[in-house]
């Protein structure tokens, strides 16, 4: 049954009017207007969903809203609250320059999780980067400079401090 | 320049060029403008009028808008088109507003398939800017008083070194009848280009990158949801539903059952979904005629009844010194797409507006009316952007989905298909069998060539043949017979596309055994045929040469002249250091591929390095592509890595399984594609041709990089592997047969 809840999303705070068990990408994109997080599977198979929540890169499509509410103080970012998050903004921004798209479809989940794993880890090995992956799906055949825009971020980092 | 009749306006700006549709050989010298510009391209001959291809408002922010029917699939098309028109206009990218695939505006330029949106689309949008250049060029002139010659165009303002006076595109939209039909036009030199040929950055991605941007997130005011529920096969019949259990259903508001169409409908997205689950367990689904046991390809093509013809055939077989023949085959194929197809339908007014990421907007706009009996001025398609789109996918089939339930409950409604209904209702690519005997004479030249090739349709597209193809109106009332199968003829063919090899051979004998009937759904992806043949016809190559004892590369070479052909390969193999040591078998190895797609678009040499363990570990793959002059650099490269790190999924991993019932690989656990963990260093080299035409090549590395695979894996276990995919049962299974 539809209830009134809080939740915390990109730094605000939103009542929303939904079913506890609802899947959070929806709540995200239809009672909150944040479509940058698409709907690929429904099952946590390909990442096109992926948010971060509390720092952690997560499948939007099979969490619960129950499982977030402000009042457990989780905090939710998308691709839409990357702007004010300077380690989000400088991987979006490494995505922009490599040209790291082409249909573009999951790739604002891949940003999210790349974001997840640098907040982690400033300077991750291959291996980290891979396994921060791992739950993403390509179909255009984009990898190579999706690694590329990560490395790139990487870079960017590790070149003095944040603005 | 100079002779009788006017001069070349731009003389200092503007020379002949060559383009890709027509022989250098039809000018006859400088007598007049439109005796020294090219012909028209064939999407100008539809659409002959500029004001389908151009507006210029005389009060905007300096900005010209053209049209389009090439639309933006995820393949950077609307850049590069951008790139061209404001090249000939004389603009900044920034001045340009590109509106593709909107049937009310957008020229009809066919589907967006087939590599051809740079040689038409590209032809088309160049042609229509240059005669609108032309035109504002002359009336700038005539305004400041000075010669056509000494007028120079920068952000679309004209001025002249004779006068301190200057004029804009938008002063003069009075000037210029736009209704006028385009006319051909000198077109500026390639050496010249300042926009087009280079790599400038997507203007769709910042939106893309950042929130809504696709069809999938479009909300129209008062717009519901619907799902479709569909049987595992599109002959399926509802055996028994409870449409009154339906209809009560949480969650459903509303509910459209006509013939074997079932949806429903609801507000909250989500409460659909999850409606969704309930309701495929109130819906039984008969199958009156059980689909054929999956089994080998190779075993079961061959058994199905078929029309064979001799699509090619040419000079005489020799008796050879060393005689092989082999078998290959690819599986049917899913498209795939991470986002299931999705449509929005408004049926406001009496009309139906639908937002589709079709291939082929006008297209669909017919199929839909007719088959909804409108008339076709009451529907109008507006093509949006989709996820990744490989060939005909689900996105026509869900954009009638659309239609057909706004219109039967009378509000906007938004369809996205499940990731099962992507999987399984959707057509696949088309699986093939390509069979090849040939053999070698005493010099270690091939003396005789020919090949089998078993396939269903490649192309199966709403709007192309017969009929209507639209999976919804085979179902509802009252059904719209599903047109029968038919494969594009040769040259560009269909499962024969790319079976002629690219080769000089003193004979080649092509034979086609076109199967009617495929147990799956079956359309265009990515390739078509080239994929198989492409894939057969290099392995072959590599086996032959081994039985001539002679390098693959050289064995190559010695058997092909066109220059730029030479060139790719013998690139490839310079930049991937070629050498075939170790010798076979010893679990690491090296393959080559080649292609020039379709026999006319972009040349593609491969080359693939591997490392066979428990499964095939492709390391690096080089690829060297020469599509003529290049527009946009770094958009080609992406093209060409994506298509190889696609083809390397195809043929490592994928394959579409299937019980009597239908579709069986329906999720992603059931139809793997290449992970991140997978993919290996890809470098991708452009040979440009500036002087060239530029060709096709979205498509071009499919075929060459499975080949190249398939050789470097043979390369490497000493055991040639010849049916698709190569996963590690499949290898495992060789292995121990050969042992």
């Amino acid at each position: 049954m539809r209830s009134s809840v809080t939740i915390r999303v990109n730094g605000r705070t939103h009542e929303v009017r939904a079913d506890p068990d609802a899947p959070l990408l929806y709540v995200l994109r239809n009672n909150l207007d944040f479509k940058g997080s698409r709907f690929g599977c429904g099952n946590g198979d390909c990442g096109a969903c992926t948010v971060m929540i509390d720092g952690h890169a997560v499948q939007s499509c099979t969490t619960p809203l129950w499982s977030v509410l402000a009042n457990s103080g989780q905090e939710i970012l998308t691709v839409e609250g990357l702007a004010a998050d300077p380690i989000g903004a400088l991987v979006r921004e490494a995505f922009l320059e490599e040209q790291a798209a082409q249909c573009g479809y999951c790739i604002n989940g891949i940003i999210i999780s790349a974001t997840a794993l640098l907040k982690r880890i400033a300077q991750p090995s291959q291996a980290e980067i891979l396994a921060a992956l791992d739950r993403h799906l390509c179909r255009c055949g984009t990898h190579v400079r999706i690694l590329r825009a990560i490395q790139r971020a990487i870079r960017l980092m590790a070149q003095g401090p944040l603005p | 320049m100079g002779g009788a009749g006017p001069s070349w306006p731009f003389a200092s700006l503007r020379h002949y060029d060559a383009q890709p549709f027509h022989h250098a050989g039809w000018f006859i010298g400088a007598m007049s403008v439109s005796m020294n510009a090219p012909p028209l391209p064939a999407s100008i001959l539809t659409s002959p009028r500029l004001c389908q291809w151009l507006s210029i408002a005389p009060e905007t922010d300096r900005r010209i808008t053209m049209y389009s029917g090439k639309v933006e699939l995820g393949q950077g098309i609307s850049n590069a088109l951008s790139q061209i028109a404001c090249e000939e206009l004389g603009l900044e990218p920034q001045q340009l507003t590109l509106v593709a695939g909107h049937t009310a505006f957008s020229p009809d330029e066919n589907y967006t398939a087939g590599s051809q949106s740079i040689e038409v689309g590209g032809a088309a949008i160049r042609a229509a800017a240059a005669c609108a250049h032309a035109l504002f060029a002359r009336a700038a002139a005539r305004l400041l008083g000075v010669a056509e010659e000494s007028l120079r165009v920068d952000r679309g303002t004209f001025s002249s070194p004779l006068t301190a006076a200057v004029t804009d595109y938008w002063a003069l939209a009075g000037e210029v009848d736009l209704a006028q039909a385009i006319s051909p036009a000198p077109l500026r030199r390639r050496a010249d280009y300042r926009c087009a040929g280079r790599s400038l950055p997507r203007a769709d991605l910042p939106a893309k990158l950042s929130g809504a941007a696709y069809v999938h997130d479009l909300v129209l005011p008062g717009m519901l949801h619907a799902r479709v529920l569909r049987g595992g096969h599109r002959a399926c019949c509802l055996a028994r539903v409870d449409t009154v259990a339906l209809q009560a259903l949480a969650g459903v508001s509303a509910m459209v059952h006509s013939g074997q169409f079932l949806a429903i409908v609801g507000a909250d997205e989500e409460a659909l979904v999850r409606a969704l689950e309930q309701a495929r367990k109130m819906v039984v689904w008969t199958l009156p005629e059980a689909l054929p046991p999956q089994r080998e390809i190779a075993e079961m093509l061959p058994a199905l009844p078929c029309v064979s013809s001799v699509v090619h055939l040419q000079g005489d077989a020799a008796v050879p010194l060393v005689a092989h023949r082999a078998r290959y085959s690819r599986p049917y194929l899913a498209h795939a797409a991470i986002g299931p197809s999705c449509a929005v339908a408004d049926p406001a007014e009496g009309r139906l507006t639908v937002w589709s990421h079709t291939q082929g907007p006008h297209a669909l706009r017919a199929q839909i009316a007719a088959a909804l009996g409108r008339n076709m001025a009451e529907v109008e398609v507006i093509h949006m952007a989709g996820s990744g789109c490989y060939g005909h996918n689900g996105a026509d089939d869900v954009a009638f989905d659309a239609a057909f339930i706004a219109q039967s409950i009378a509000a906007p409604v938004r369809v996205q298909w499940m990731r099962e209904d992507e999987m399984s209702a959707a057509p696949c690519g088309s699986a093939s069998l390509v069979e090849i005997a040939g053999g070698v004479d005493a010099d270690g030249k091939i003396c005789a060539w020919d090949i089998q090739i078993w396939s269903h349709t490649h192309i199966k597209r709403p709007g192309w043949g017969t009929g209507i193809n639209l999976l919804g109106a085979w179902a509802k009332e009252p059904p719209i017979a599903e047109p029968p199968d038919m494969d594009v003829p040769l040259p560009a063919g269909g499962g024969q596309r790319n079976a002629i090899a690219l080769y000089d051979l003193p004979h080649q004998q092509v034979t086609y055994h076109f199967i009617g009937q495929s147990p799956i759904r079956v359309s265009a992806l990515r390739s078509l045929g080239a994929y198989a043949n492409t894939f057969a016809i290099e392995s072959f190559f590599d086996e032959l040469a081994a039985k001539a004892a002679v390098d693959p590369l050289e064995f190559r070479l010695r058997h092909l002249a066109d220059p730029r052909a030479r060139a790719v390969i013998l690139e490839v193999a310079r930049r991937s250091g070629w050498q075939l040591t170790p010798p076979a078998g010893s679990g690491t190895g090296m393959g080559i591929g080649f292609g020039r797609y379709k026999n006319r678009s972009a040349y593609c040499a491969v080359v693939a390095s591997v490392r066979v363990e428990e499964k095939v570990h492709v390391e690096k793959v080089w690829a060297v592509v020469d599509a003529g002059c290049v527009v946009n650099p770094d958009g080609l490269i992406n093209q060409i890595e994506g298509g190889i790190i696609q083809s390397l999924s195809w043929t490592l991993k994928e394959a579409v399984t299937w019980s009597e019932t239908g579709i069986t690989s329906r999720t992603w656990e059931d139809y793997p594609i290449l992970g991140f963990d997978e993919v290996p260093e890809v470098s991708v080299h452009l040979v440009d041709r500036i002087e060239e035409p530029s060709l096709g090549s979205g498509e071009a590395a499919a075929g060459p990089t499975a080949a190249a695979v398939g050789n470097a894996v043979a390369h490497a276990l000493g055991i040639r592997a010849r049916h698709l995919p190569l996963t590690a049962e499949r290898l495992t299974l060789l292995i121990n047969e050969s042992s």
